[in-house]
């Protein structure tokens, strides 16, 4: 079992929230106190559901509902095949061989035996544990697949051989609608969320963020584009050095890629060569692969940035727009994904669809310090209003509450 | 909410609501309207209603998901507004309001329209429906005049409950405010509520349109 920080507590989001919502919070909490919320992923560090979970956790915990996390056991062909299933269940043709769906059944018996699945309600985070449902039947209890992931156009070859597992769960949660497909089960909507409270995220002193600019030899007086993301191919990295090339040839601007590796995603390691390849011996491109546990750096990094990119081919949601938002800053980004319901076309961001697109809205931004300031203040209001942890823990509380009433489309609870 | 007694008060209730997703989507108002016939009457309530709870960097033109996405996706501008400029509050049940998106749709096919557009890829209408949760908010007004002062504090989702879905979604005669002040022998303050038209503004704006009720009748 992952042990999450306690350190954090639900006064401390009320002075970002404000006390209304913390309230809401304690009012669903009474109706699932006690109820024990088992979420089972693949990760402990590294990637959006490992953050959330980190902190979610706690949070449930001090509302009464005895939430914990478990994370699956597997060796490298394990994580290098479900890397592969990530892709296709995205669209692209991946060949999972019959020995790595064998391989991927053998690592799912052996978690089945070592795992305790001590649950009310059984959450299973996207997947990599999918199969888990197996147990389902022995266990009595409801399971949740939520899938952070958009399955909607997924390689069929794939999706065929994962479909008989998630249409045994009770329910799926997906981050958006466009993320689901027809399925027999019910399916609801979360949308996932960031903490601000977190590292990454919490407020900090110019002088930190001017410190770890200058500590990757980032010019603090000069305007920074930025992304952080994986270095991966879907994250369009090096679309994103083709605009800031145009933007260049205007501004004397410098462009910032950054980002972790998790466990789970082996291909990182080669599409970092190509990042650098593309951006050659240019002193303006700082690339910068960082180790886990560099969330204060990133938080740094964003704060201190001018414009943030967030130039994603396909995407799960994106929540480094709302990271990015959340801090204030204007973002361009692809119209992809979750990356649509963050990015509110010229009100939080501008959407593009093209390093050209990219390129022309920086240029617009960069020779308007005023509207870079009007989207960022949006962007902040609109992170609040929708994408805030709180937000997320209550509508986990509500799937737990419409789990008891699943042929109900309104519940008069007292 | 049960049928009231003369002095029975009160109850200001909110709602929380989760989307349900029902994995159905379409790409042309053909499709849109062959799974508008099937879809629960909670899925159109939810694509007719659910904006108003939103908040909007500008005021929308549209609040309703057909007119919106029949307008941006599809480019069909004509049937789009028509969809707008549906009047919510002529229907009393969800099956009316459906019947009058269909009748729409079908007179834009019979007429040629749609023939051929196609929303582009990644712009498909997904059909949601919410999952209501109904709580009480512990507010209670004893009478009238305590009703007037209480109502001014509610959050919008309250209202929103008690006005726009107790109507139509749950399909009562009219909103639960004029509902129990008419039981409370207040017909002229339940008449002029009635005749508030919750769609042309912000709930907001109808709070305050509620709360000058109150004060024109004089108890508050």
């Amino acid at each position: 079992m992952v042990s999450t920080k306690e350190g954090v507590s639900l006064s401390d989001y009320q002075d970002v929230t404000g006390k209304h919502v913390i309230d809401e919070l304690r009012v669903i909490a009474a109706h699932v106190e006690g109820r024990r919320l088992q979420n089972i992923n693949s990760t402990a560090v590294g990637g959006g559901v490992a953050e959330i979970l980190t902190r979610l956790v706690p949070l449930l915990r001090e509302l009464g509902v005895l939430a914990t996390w478990d994370v699956i056991k597997g060796d490298q062909n394990f994580f290098e095949i479900t890397k592969a299933m990530h892709n296709a269940l995205h669209g692209k043709p991946e060949n999972l061989t019959p020995a790595m769906l064998d391989h991927y059944r053998a690592t799912t018996e052996s978690n089945l035996r070592q795992m305790d699945f001590h649950g009310d309600v059984i959450w299973v985070h996207d997947p990599q544990p999918a199969a888990l449902i197996a147990r389902r039947k022995q266990s009595g209890r409801p399971w949740v697949w939520r899938c952070h992931i958009d399955v909607s156009t997924p390689y069929k070859p794939v999706w065929d051989f994962l479909a008989p597992y998630v249409e045994q769960y009770d329910a799926a949660i997906f981050s958006m609608p466009d993320f689901a497909r027809p399925m027999h089960i019910p399916q609801f909507m979360v949308a996932p969320s960031i903490d601000p409270l977190s590292d990454k995220n919490r407020e900090l002193e110019p002088g930190t963020v001017e410190r770890v600019l200058r500590k990757h030899g980032v010019d603090p007086g000069r305007p920074v584009l930025t992304q952080i993301s994986r270095f991966d191919r879907l994250k369009d990295p090096l679309g994103v050095i083709a605009a800031y090339k145009l933007v260049r040839k205007r501004h004397n601007c410098q462009l910032v890629l950054a980002g972790g590796d998790a466990p789970d995603d082996p291909e990182g390691a080669a599409v970092l060569n190509e990042v650098r390849e593309a951006a050659g011996t240019d002193p303006n491109i700082h690339v910068l692969p960082l180790p886990p546990f560099s969330d204060l750096e990133i938080n740094a990094l964003v704060r201190g940035s001018t414009i943030v990119f967030q130039k994603s081919i396909k995407e799960g949601f994106g929540l480094t727009v709302s990271e990015a938002l959340w801090k204030g800053k204007p973002v361009i980004a692809g119209a992809v994904g979750g990356i649509k319901l963050q990015v509110i076309n010229g009100h939080t961001g501008f959407l593009v669809h093209s390093p050209e697109g990219a390129a022309q809205r920086a240029m617009q931004l960069l020779a308007d310090p005023g509207l870079c300031r009007r989207l960022g203040e949006n962007g902040r209001l609109h992170v609040k209003q929708n994408f805030l942890l709180t937000r997320q823990v209550k509508d986990y509380m509500l799937v737990m509450l419409a789990l008891d009433h699943p042929a109900k489309d309104v519940v008069h609870l007292n | 909410m049960k049928s009231m007694n003369h002095h029975e008060p009160f109850h200001f209730h909110t709602e929380r609501r989760l989307v349900q997703l029902t994995g159905r989507s379409a790409r042309t108002v053909p499709e849109l309207l062959a799974i508008l016939r099937e879809i629960s009457g909670a899925s159109v309530f939810y694509h007719t209603h659910h904006l108003f709870l939103s908040h909007h960097f500008e005021k929308p033109v549209v609040y309703n998901d057909f007119a919106d996405w029949v307008g941006q996706a599809l480019q069909e501008d004509a049937l789009a507004e028509r969809l707008a400029a549906i009047d919510l509050l002529a229907f009393t049940s969800i099956r009316q309001l459906r019947e009058a998106v269909i009748a729409l749709m079908e007179a834009h096919i019979a007429a040629g329209g749609a023939r051929a557009r196609e929303c582009p890829a990644g712009d498909e209408f997904h059909f949601c429906k919410s999952k209501s949760f109904i709580m009480p908010t512990g507010i209670v007004a004893e009478d009238p005049a305590d009703f007037f002062r209480k109502v001014r504090g509610i959050t919008n989702v309250s209202l929103y409950f008690h006005f726009l879905e107790a109507r139509l979604r749950l399909e009562r005669p009219t909103n639960d405010f004029s509902h129990w002040l008419r039981g409370r022998g207040e017909a002229g303050m339940a008449d002029a509520i009635d005749r508030l038209d919750p769609y042309v503004v912000t709930l907001d704006e109808l709070k305050e349109q509620i709360t000058e009720v109150g004060r024109r009748h004089g108890v508050n």
